[in-house]
């Protein structure tokens, strides 16, 4: 029991991180159609930012904590969020229009482009961190075996909460989620409205790009280490939460991520960690096969 | 207000607009009616920039607005409740008022959505169900409704009367004259259902394939023998 609660915690808290990251994945391919392939890359960039600023705030002599974290947030939010908006303004924008394929290489190469970049840049070893938040609460103790819920934890859940709670206001209240869903669904009618269409599709992007900084600072705290390569896998994940959830929809790729994150955590818990990625891939492929729109992403059926 | 100014549209290959000169002036309602293909959906879709012109210009209260992003047009006064009404099916009929005022100062919203429900109560009743499980008419109500939000002063309308009951477009129809008549709004109206658009307009062009063939006042287009035997015969 205590055993399970451990892994429900530790499940509950990466299935926090990967929703964050789908996220972005869900809402770019709601408002045109197509998946950002560099997504994972823009995640990665947001922990590196996170890394960097922590370390200048450490020169500088901000050490106290929650101001510092409050401080890397905002800028990790904020310089990440610049890359989602070049990322769109080179890969996309330019080849509005186009096949559907030129985009998707395009967001590939993007991709190609941002890993080797941050290689060249910050080298290729992998960068620790040193544990900024430390400690937790015990919750119980069976047989010796102590259910820990760390302070971090609890960070990371709560502020993805948050987020979450904040972002689904944003799209369904104000104007500019109102306009994100008419250019998702109808983007010519959009236009013919008043709605700029390019910057609704650029802010699209931003948004994606701020949640997935939020989720490189989290991961960066958590883990304590970084690489130019983190991008990749987790960004692999997050899309298939977003499948799994069904793409487009904004709770489901919350919930694809919960779903990931428990089944990593149950299997490297119960069966064995070499294939908790297996498994969450094998994930991906039943889904696509037995339930293509996920599970809220329900076709709607219009009168025309 | 309107001029069209020899305009040629293409789509791909194929040249819907082939020349096509045409005035709308302040306050007036000026219907174009042809057959199937003949370019008038074409025609009100290069108004607002999409497709774009190939050649000629359109100009809207002496500025030039061929080359214009579609969203700054609208900003000009220009609204247009399309071919197939584009109601944005997986948003609530407030919703998609809401969308309408996109361009509008947020002080109108309350008096213009006022306005709305009185030529259309029937909106108001179904205020939060979703666009796309409206009936024909009441999307067709819909698409005016929130053309009429961004306070247009130019309406260009794209076969209002289209796949309705008899009654419904009888009822769209006075609507149209209203906003005309009380709220000054200048209307470019396109039908297939001649006669009742040529009875409502004040001028009409006939347009067949992507030129336009005939224009004049309503009453002279109805009376024009031509018409009557292309457009008018057989009930209407």
């Amino acid at each position: 029991m205590a055993y399970f609660l451990q892994q429900l915690i530790n499940g509950v808290t990466l299935g926090s991180v990967y929703g964050l990251i789908a996220i972005g994945y869900t809402m770019v391919y709601g408002i045109i159609g197509m998946i950002n392939f560099a997504h994972g890359e823009i995640y990665m960039i947001g922990a590196f930012i996170s890394l960097i600023t922590f370390l200048i705030l450490g020169i500088v002599g901000i050490t106290f904590v929650p101001l510092a974290l409050l401080i890397v947030l905002i800028v990790a939010m904020l310089f990440t969020s610049m890359y989602g908006w070049t990322l769109e303004r080179l890969a996309y924008r330019p080849l509005r229009g186009a096949p559907r394929l030129a985009p998707l290489i395009s967001a590939i190469g993007m991709s190609i482009f941002l890993q080797n970049y941050v290689q060249i840049l910050q080298g290729a070893r992998v960068k620790p961190m040193q544990p900024l938040i430390q400690g937790g609460i015990e919750l119980m103790e069976t047989d010796g075996f102590i259910v820990n819920l760390s302070y971090m934890q609890i960070i990371i859940i709560l502020l993805t909460f948050v987020l979450m709670v904040a972002f689904s206001t944003l799209i369904s209240k104000t104007a500019l989620g109102r306009a994100q869903r008419a250019c998702e669904q109808d983007r010519g009618m959009a236009a013919m409205i008043g709605v700029n269409v390019d910057r609704t599709i650029a802010l699209t992007f931003v948004m994606g790009a701020a949640l997935a900084a939020v989720a490189g600072l989290m991961v960066t705290l958590y883990w304590g280490v970084i690489d130019f390569f983190i991008g990749f896998l987790a960004g692999l994940k997050a899309f298939t939460a977003a499948v799994l959830g069904g793409i487009g929809s904004l709770p489901g790729a919350m919930l694809g991520g919960l779903a990931i994150g428990l089944i990593e955590a149950f299997w490297s818990g119960y069966f064995t960690v070499e294939y908790k990625d297996v498994a969450t891939f094998g994930i991906l492929v039943m889904v696509l096969i037995f339930l293509p729109h996920g599970l809220l992403g329900k076709p709607e059926i219009e009168k025309v | 207000m309107l001029s069209i100014q020899g305009v040629h549209t293409f789509y791909g290959q194929i040249e819907a607009l082939k020349g096509v000169d045409l005035e709308v002036n302040q306050g007036e309602i000026v219907t174009l009616i042809g057959a199937n293909g003949a370019g008038k959906s074409t025609l009100l879709m290069t108004i607002c920039g999409s497709p774009r012109a190939s050649a000629g210009r359109v100009v809207l209260e002496g500025q030039d607005i061929t080359r214009m992003p579609t969203h700054e047009i609208i900003r000009l006064g220009v609204a247009q409740s399309p071919e197939g009404r584009r109601i944005f099916p997986r948003m609530t009929v407030m919703e998609n008022l809401q969308m309408g005022a996109t361009t509008t100062d947020p002080s109108y919203f309350d008096d213009d959505l006022k306005r709305v429900f009185d030529l259309f109560p029937r909106l108001n009743e179904r205020r939060n169900q979703r666009g796309g499980t409206l009936s024909g008419g009441e999307q067709q109500m819909l698409a005016i409704g929130r053309a009429l939000m961004s306070r247009p002063r130019l309406l260009l309308l794209d076969e209002p009367s289209l796949g309705l009951a008899p009654l419904i477009v009888k009822q769209i129809f006075t609507v149209i004259r209203e906003i005309n008549e009380n709220d000054g709004v200048t209307v470019f109206l396109v039908e297939q259902n001649a006669y009742h658009a040529l009875r409502l307009a004040h001028r009409g062009y006939v347009m067949a394939t992507g030129n336009v063939v005939m224009q004049g006042s309503g009453r002279e287009l109805l009376d024009n023998p031509e018409i009557r035997a292309a457009y008018l015969e057989g009930g209407h």
